[in-house]
């Protein structure tokens, strides 16, 4: 059983004055199984939002289906399970960090006891100790970020749906959450984000799927993807006059004394060392560089 | 619970807003301008109190449950803080009924809060406490709670200026409504009359709870009619309540 399945779903969009339609969502098919972190990539507008939007009953889809543990999306059931924290969240700012972990314990029913020694552990969890009776009106926005986070904990869901959650968020703040994160998985939850920062995905998911233009371009566990995916040769080397490369049409960089020169095939590569070797030249060192997630992402985007 | 949480939620907005504040203490003041008003007049000073005081309770409150209605439905969805409701396991009734109920619980406090203070002018200056006059608030209330439920309606599809516009349009119409059925039996077109029943139906019958001119004249009351203002006003509301709930569950939030 999959934490989240969205099979062929569609969801078109008609403007307000002339009815045009736009198709956001082209037949989506996503799956995320249970216990791993699953890193949803792609550009402005391609369809991320809508798709989570879809999934929590916001908008409702076109065609398709979508289950969460195996209940229909639209069940109490289903939705109980879920945990979400929005894009650019924005809470009632007349309340406090506590009333709005009290008030999001009451929608879920239950019991206030309950609620409330959950609620200070949040508040421990996320960092916010001793601001948890300040008016959300006076949080910053990674503070925002932080409460969202425990309100979306707060009946300890199942599958967490995070929608852009390192937006806003400064560098520490990232590494807290990403630590957050990896923690919900070692307590076996599951935890479906979108994103377009790269490197917080790349150091955390276990699974990418990357959507374009409302298609699923790629989808894939993060492993098998960068692997066996070197992308050039970077060879540095020294004792060679820069004159010498400029006429062999070797573009290079420098670095102090020595030069790089990067080769897109191995056979490129081979052909810098032997000419380099060949001149007298003394190779300091040679690394494969692998494809980076944001590699892949370009690549599909370029495609 | 959830319906309370949302409920209790839509009140603590309401009463931690500065101009609710601000509404209550006009209403007041404007009620005690009536008690001035008495003082300038020649004649019955307790009608004057009573007809000006009462007003003025009438027009803020009308105001009060016009203006919050509309902006605490429609900041949720501007300010998309209502994406955090439905994505949790609260029907979307559950939303309407909660803001609505909350609504009126800020109306009911407001209103209260108005009346108390009227009755204290009323006893300081004429030495008398008139029972009626909780009537004239009762149906008063209702009254709002109507106007309550049109403006939750309307915000729940449409842009606040514009719920403004169709909620006092309505507000105003309601007064009035009553003409389109003194009007029919002076129709003679059948298509005419259909139109004339159709928006005496329609329309809400706001002048049904206005008993302000019986309790200032000291006309007596009929129970009989004051029950079935009584009626009307809750299977109103509930309609209302009922097509907001069918459109909300239509809406997509983008």
């Amino acid at each position: 059983m999959k934490a989240l399945e969205i099979k062929n779903l569609s969801k078109s969009f008609r403007s307000n004055f002339l009815l045009r339609v736009y198709r956001i969502l082209k037949g989506i098919d996503i799956g995320v199984e249970q216990g791993e972190i699953y890193g949803f990539l792609g550009p402005n507008g391609a369809g991320k939002t809508t798709t989570i939007k879809c999934v929590l009953r916001i908008i409702f889809p076109d065609a398709g289906e979508i289950s969460i543990l195996g209940q229909p999306y639209h069940s109490t059931e289903g939705r109980r399970k879920i945990g979400f924290l929005p894009e650019h969240p924005y809470f009632y700012d007349y309340l406090t960090g506590k009333e709005l972990l009290l008030f999001t314990g009451a929608l879920f029913s239950l019991p206030k006891k309950d609620v409330q020694a959950r609620a200070s552990d949040l508040i421990r969890l996320v960092g916010l100790k001793g601001k948890e009776d300040l008016k959300l009106r006076k949080y910053s926005k990674g503070m925002i970020q932080r409460i969202g986070l425990a309100q979306a904990l707060i009946h300890d869901p199942e599958l967490l749906i995070l929608d852009e959650p390192f937006s806003g968020l400064d560098p520490i703040g990232r590494k807290e959450l990403r630590d957050i994160i990896l923690s919900l998985k070692g307590a076996g939850k599951t935890v479906f984000f979108s994103s377009h920062i790269l490197q917080d995905m790349e150091l955390m998911v276990d699974k990418v799927g990357i959507i374009l233009n409302g298609r699923m371009t790629k989808e894939g566990q993060l492993s098998d993807l960068l692997s066996h995916t070197v992308s050039s040769y970077e060879t540095v080397f020294a004792g060679i006059n820069p004159a010498f490369l400029q006429e062999n049409g070797l573009p290079f960089t420098r670095r102090d004394d020595a030069f790089i020169v990067k080769s897109e095939t191995s056979d490129e590569m081979n052909r810098v060392i032997a000419l380099i070797t060949g001149n007298r030249g003394r190779i300091v060192s040679v690394t494969p560089v692998r494809m980076t997630l944001e590699d892949i992402f370009l690549k599909e985007v370029r495609e | 619970m959830r319906l309370k949480a949302i409920a209790v939620n839509t009140f603590k907005e309401a009463v931690r807003n500065k101009v609710f504040y601000l509404l209550i203490v006009v209403g007041i003041l404007f009620a005690f301008s009536s008690h001035i008003m008495g003082l300038l007049t020649i004649g019955d000073r307790v009608k004057v109190l009573k007809d000006v005081g009462l007003a003025a309770i009438n027009f803020f409150s009308i105001l009060i449950a016009i203006f919050t209605g509309i902006n605490l439905v429609y900041k949720e969805i501007d300010r998309k803080t209502i994406f955090n409701i439905l994505s949790k396991p609260v029907s979307r009734a559950s939303f309407i009924l909660g803001k609505f109920f909350g609504l009126s619980l800020t109306l009911l406090v407001a209103l209260a809060s108005m009346a108390v203070i009227f009755f204290l002018f009323l006893w300081l200056d004429a030495g008398e406490f008139d029972g009626r006059i909780l009537v004239f608030f009762l149906l008063l209330y209702l009254e709002l709670l109507i106007v309550n439920a049109i403006s939750v309606l309307f915000s729940s599809f449409s842009t606040p200026i514009l719920a403004s516009i169709f909620t006092i349009s309505l507000y105003l119409i309601g007064h009035i409504s009553w003409t389109f059925n003194a009007f029919k039996h002076n129709l003679v077109r059948p298509v005419e009359k259909g139109i004339a029943y159709f928006f005496y139906y329609l329309m809400p019958n706001l002048e049904k709870l206005n008993i302000k001119n019986q309790v200032v004249l000291n006309t007596p009351l009929d129970a009989g009619v004051i029950l079935d203002s009584i009626m009307y006003a809750v299977c109103y509301i509930a309609a209302v309540l009922i097509l907001a709930i069918l459109i909300f569950n239509k809406k997509e939030f983008q």
